[in-house]
């Protein structure tokens, strides 16, 4: 009889756990389901902030003089600090060799045109951002209302998640008090302080006012086009019809919303 | 009676209770003033009702960070209707324009010091 029982509970307590556990992965495969379902949502034409970059424009305006004009407006407008140290630096807005933007892209004999060349860089606005995903307490995330990939200083609580989650390095993180690097103060925007992540908000204080981001008004060259990804008809959506493009890293399947023509 | 060591005891504690006593002497007819936040002269009113500002405005500015930074809200109805950019350097510091006559009052005497200041920019008397 005590061994029966002790059987039977044995069975019976078994079972319970299995069935606990089962519920749990039929959860995961239910959510995983629904975030596909809004994914595919959101690309059905939702207002998503876009760029497309043409840097041969820039190249071409470059031949006649070196330009800075995009970073030094950017970095002016947001109190980025400069600092030289690759290991500390801050960068919103910048610039790196076409095989490290596009390590994945083509072959290890890319065309002249490209190869060597600076590319303009910043955060691709992911439409499937893995810097939100990973962050603990929800201070980076994507807004609903435009798509940009916002960040929330007054949470970042610095854990760096997020740099390791984002594979276009667009994020720095401040190791010590930015203001001693910035040569101009801008009264209009916060500084950030030690300890906390920061990246390209796409102008988000700008885009409230109807202007378009910094460094696609001060272009020259007119290199850099703005404009919504869902709208069949903005200039974003003429000029991905008319080039063919290129994102930063495609396969990986975070959805960048920074477009290069090549 | 006799006590032992009188003369080294009855010093020791008059002493002690000198030490005990001496923050509640000293601070005696002293009671730190009350704070006198310099007001704006252009303008009559805040944001808010007085006695709102004075209960919540903490409250207000958590509010405003967060319709700003998270709900892509950069408009926000006060009093009488009134239409306001929510933002700590570019609205309310535009009227109380000094932040050590202003904010600082208030904060020394209650003993706050609110961590906002290490990012946004106070106004520039104080760099
Ligand atoms: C349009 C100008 C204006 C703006 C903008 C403004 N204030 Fe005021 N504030 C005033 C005036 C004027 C008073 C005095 C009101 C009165 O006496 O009824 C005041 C009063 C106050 C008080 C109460 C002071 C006391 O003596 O008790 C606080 C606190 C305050 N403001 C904080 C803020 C904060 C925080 C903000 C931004 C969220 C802000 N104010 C924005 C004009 C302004
Ligand atoms: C009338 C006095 C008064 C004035 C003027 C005043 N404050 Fe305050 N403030 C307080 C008090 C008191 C507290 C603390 C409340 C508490 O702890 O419950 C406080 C708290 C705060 C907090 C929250 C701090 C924390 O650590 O929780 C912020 C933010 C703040 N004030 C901002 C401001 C700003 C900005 C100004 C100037 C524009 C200002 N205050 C002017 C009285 C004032
Ligand atoms: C780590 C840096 C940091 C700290 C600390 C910080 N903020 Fe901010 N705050 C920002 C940044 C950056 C923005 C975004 C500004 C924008 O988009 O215009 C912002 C935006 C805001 C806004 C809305 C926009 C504006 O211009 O003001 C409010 C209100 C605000 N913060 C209030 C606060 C208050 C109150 C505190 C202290 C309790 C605080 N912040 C502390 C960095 C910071």
């Amino acid at each position: 009889m005590m061994d029966g029982s002790r059987r039977s509970f044995l069975k019976i307590g078994g079972l319970s756990v299995l069935g606990l556990s089962g519920v749990r992965v039929w959860n995961v495969f239910a959510a995983t389901q629904e975030a596909g379902h809004e994914a595919a949502a959101e690309a059905a034409g939702a207002l998503q902030w876009a760029m497309v970059i043409d840097m041969k424009k820039c190249w071409d305006y470059q031949e006649k003089q070196p330009c800075t004009d995009c970073m030094t407006a950017c970095h002016g407008i947001h109190n980025v600090p400069e600092i030289a140290d690759p290991k500390r630096e801050i960068k919103w807005l910048w610039t790196d060799l076409y095989q490290h933007a596009f390590p994945t892209e083509g072959h290890e004999y890319p065309p002249a045109e490209a190869k060597g060349k600076p590319f303009l860089l910043l955060c691709n606005h992911c439409s499937n951002p893995p810097c939100v995903r990973v962050c603990p307490t929800q201070a980076t995330f994507k807004r609903p209302e435009d798509g940009v990939v916002m960040m929330d200083f007054h949470r970042c609580i610095g854990c760096r998640y997020c740099m390791a989650g984002c594979p276009y390095g667009s994020r720095s993180f401040n190791w010590q008090d930015p203001r001693p690097f910035i040569k101009e103060l801008n009264m209009q925007f916060p500084t950030r302080t030690k300890g906390v992540v920061e990246k390209c908000n796409f102008c988000a204080e700008r885009l409230a006012k109807n202007l378009y981001p910094a460094c696609v008004e001060v272009c020259k060259a007119k290199a850099l086009t703005f404009g919504n990804l869902g709208d069949p008809t903005s200039p974003v959506r003429e000029l991905l019809k008319q080039h063919y493009t290129i994102r930063r890293k495609n396969e990986l399947g975070t959805g960048p919303n920074v477009y290069y023509i090549v | 009676m006799k006590i032992y060591d009188a003369n080294k005891i009855i010093p020791g504690l008059l002493i002690l209770v000198g030490l005990f006593t001496f923050p509640f002497l000293y601070n005696i007819g002293g009671a730190a003033p009350a704070p006198k936040p310099e007001l704006p002269k252009e303008q009559k009113t805040c944001v808010q009702s007085l006695a709102f500002m004075k209960a919540g405005h903490m409250q207000l500015l958590n509010d405003w960070r967060d319709q700003v930074v998270r709900q892509a809200n950069r408009v926000y109805v006060g009093l009488d209707g009134k239409e306001f950019n929510p933002s700590l350097q570019n609205t309310c510091m535009e009227c109380h324009t000094s932040k050590v006559k202003f904010c600082d009052q208030c904060h020394n005497y209650a003993g706050v010091t609110p961590y906002c200041w290490d990012c946004h920019i106070a106004p520039k008397e104080n760099q």
